[in-house]
């Protein structure tokens, strides 16, 4: 018996592909606010459609594709079994590159549910609920037959991620179409922006952090070639992340017109989450005791370890600006969209990188990646970037968050609205830079992968031997 | 039934279950099978990985995270 390892280098290669289109479209529309001339007056072009595309593409595309990769290579190596249907797994590949283009295309059409991360409309919705159940098939379908009596920690953060992708899609996208390109969702008013929310957070919880908590628990250790610091540990802090997070989703609607109990219920929750994210963060960093010399030399690790301290930095900074007075100066301004992107671009970005760059070479049987040193490079132009991205928007958000609430002795408000843009100005112009440093390094990535992969015959890999050691514990 | 009765009773069943659970996970008898489960994404690196350079042989025998310290 083999592995299945072609759908893997499939997913592999467009995870690249799609984190650089993905990632220009945001350095696009991070220039546009810099500049607003730069749409052109071309209606595809302008913010309003190009930021559901960056955002569909960052997340769905580029973590998609990194997650499904990586999934199914992890759940053949830790199950010790080869997927359960290569034409399955085909099918999930193709599938979800069609969603991919469909979205590509129908998002700068203007085509769209009009909802925050959820703006497919409802045929492409149909779409990624039957890829996402073939998925769901595939992985659990393998798990089932695995010849290792224990699940592997890292499949269970991969199964949660599915399972609850699939029930957090369905329910949102629930609409009623009234023609092929248009339909209107079912829920309306405080309702409908608690739905979108409980969605809009759990993607956080379950895609952006429960799936590639899962992919940490397998690169990591094999990176620094020792087992996770506490398995123990790693159980206890799955169960109590995705107990909490299913709860938190009301801190995005702080002060609207949800029952303000409900508000405060979100607002304990979120503070609660710290703990159970914090426990991964430390599993994840304390994997590297006794073998810190390691980072001097493997740039692989560096973006895992970073990866994992922006994890603990995003989670923390998460819970405070879930306080109610916090959110009152924080809600709406930019230091939002730092915290957001602390996340996206410092957890989850780096850490499919480093695995990535962890897995790539072994799809052809090697350990190393072409370049070592294009891997440093790489390390610090998403280092360097992500820090100029978030402190920019870090002081825009509070600055903004300072001048919108500041009242004359008569009630008036001090400053206009436009006064506070004009203000922002100039942290928009840093904020793209550091995208575009982001971005940058992702060229070193795809040349690397290249230069590895190319055109190389791939061995298929033999699956290992049954382990029943499980069984006798 | 009170709805709010049953709201505590889940309340409840939770908070036993999930002390269960820290209990279950620190036990003693756990510890073989949690350090043989945590070699899993390692095993597959040696003797099929071409100049590996064994280190990880290391981490089995004497074993580097919390669930291996004797």
């Amino acid at each position: 018996m083999t592995y299945n390892d072609k759908v893997v280098r499939q997913f592999v290669v467009v995870t690249v592909l799609w984190g650089i289109v993905g990632m220009l479209v945001g350095v696009i529309i991070a220039a546009q606010l810099w500049m607003p001339q730069l749409n052109f007056d071309i209606p595809w072009l302008t913010y309003g459609r190009l930021r559901p595309l960056h955002t569909n593409a960052v997340i769905f595309a580029f973590g998609g594709s990194g997650l499904i990769g990586t999934s199914l290579y992890v759940v053949q190596r830790t199950c010790h079994v080869r997927l359960i249907s290569d034409k399955l797994a085909s099918f999930v590949f193709w599938g979800w590159q069609l969603i991919i283009v469909a979205a590509a295309v129908s998002l700068p059409l203007g085509l769209t549910q009009g909802k925050e991360y959820a703006e497919l409309e409802w045929p492409i919705d149909i779409l990624i609920t039957i890829v996402w159940v073939a998925y769901a098939i595939l992985f659990f379908g393998t798990v089932a037959k695995r010849r290792v009596s224990h699940i592997y920690v890292a499949n269970w953060f991969y199964g949660a991620f599915i399972l609850t992708i699939a029930l957090l899609h369905i329910v949102n996208n629930l609409s009623l179409p009234v023609e092929f390109g248009k339909s209107y969702p079912i829920y309306t008013g405080a309702v409908d922006a608690m739905v979108q929310w409980w969605y809009g957070h759990n993607a956080v919880g379950f895609f952006l952090t429960a799936g590639f908590l899962g992919m940490m628990y397998y690169f990591v250790p094999k990176q620094a070639e020792g087992p996770v610091y506490s398995y123990r540990l790693s159980i206890v802090h799955f169960w109590a992340l995705i107990a909490i997070y299913m709860w938190a989703g009301p801190h995005h609607l702080h002060y609207t017109a949800l029952p303000n109990w409900l508000q405060s219920l979100g607002m304990v929750f979120s503070l609660i989450l710290l703990a159970p994210s914090w426990g991964g963060m430390i599993n994840g960093i304390m994997t590297l005791s006794g073998a810190w010399h390691k980072l001097r030399t493997d740039p692989v690790l560096k973006f895992m370890i970073v990866a994992l301290s922006f994890y603990g930095m995003s989670t923390f900074e998460g819970p405070m600006m879930s306080i109610k007075t916090v959110n009152a100066l924080s809600h709406y301004t930019d230091w939002t969209v730092g915290h957001v992107h602390s996340g996206a671009l410092g957890w989850v970005a780096m850490m499919t990188i480093g695995s990535l760059y962890c897995l790539i070479p072994r799809l052809i049987g090697e350990k190393k990646m072409y370049s070592i040193k294009a891997i440093d490079i790489h390390f610090w132009t998403s280092t360097i970037g992500v820090v100029m991205y978030i402190t920019s928007m870090w002081i825009a958000g509070v600055m903004q968050g300072l001048m919108w609430r500041a009242f004359n002795e008569d009630g008036t408000l001090t400053y206009t609205f436009i006064e506070s843009l004009v203000a922002t100005n100039p942290y928009y112009l840093v904020r793209m830079l550091g995208g575009l440093l982001f971005l940058s390094g992702m060229f070193f990535f795809a040349w690397n992968t290249w230069k590895t992969l190319g055109s190389k015959e791939m061995t298929p890999i033999k699956a290992s031997e049954p382990a029943d050691w499980g069984e006798h514990a | 039934m009170d709805i709010n009765l049953l709201r505590g009773a889940i309340l409840i069943i939770l908070m036993v279950s999930f002390a269960g659970l820290w209990i279950w996970a620190w036990s003693r008898k756990r510890k073989p099978a949690f350090r043989e489960a945590s070699m899993l994404p390692l095993e597959e690196d040696f003797g099929q990985v071409p100049g590996f350079d064994g280190s990880n042989d290391e981490a089995r025998l004497t074993g580097k995270g919390e669930d291996h310290v004797k």
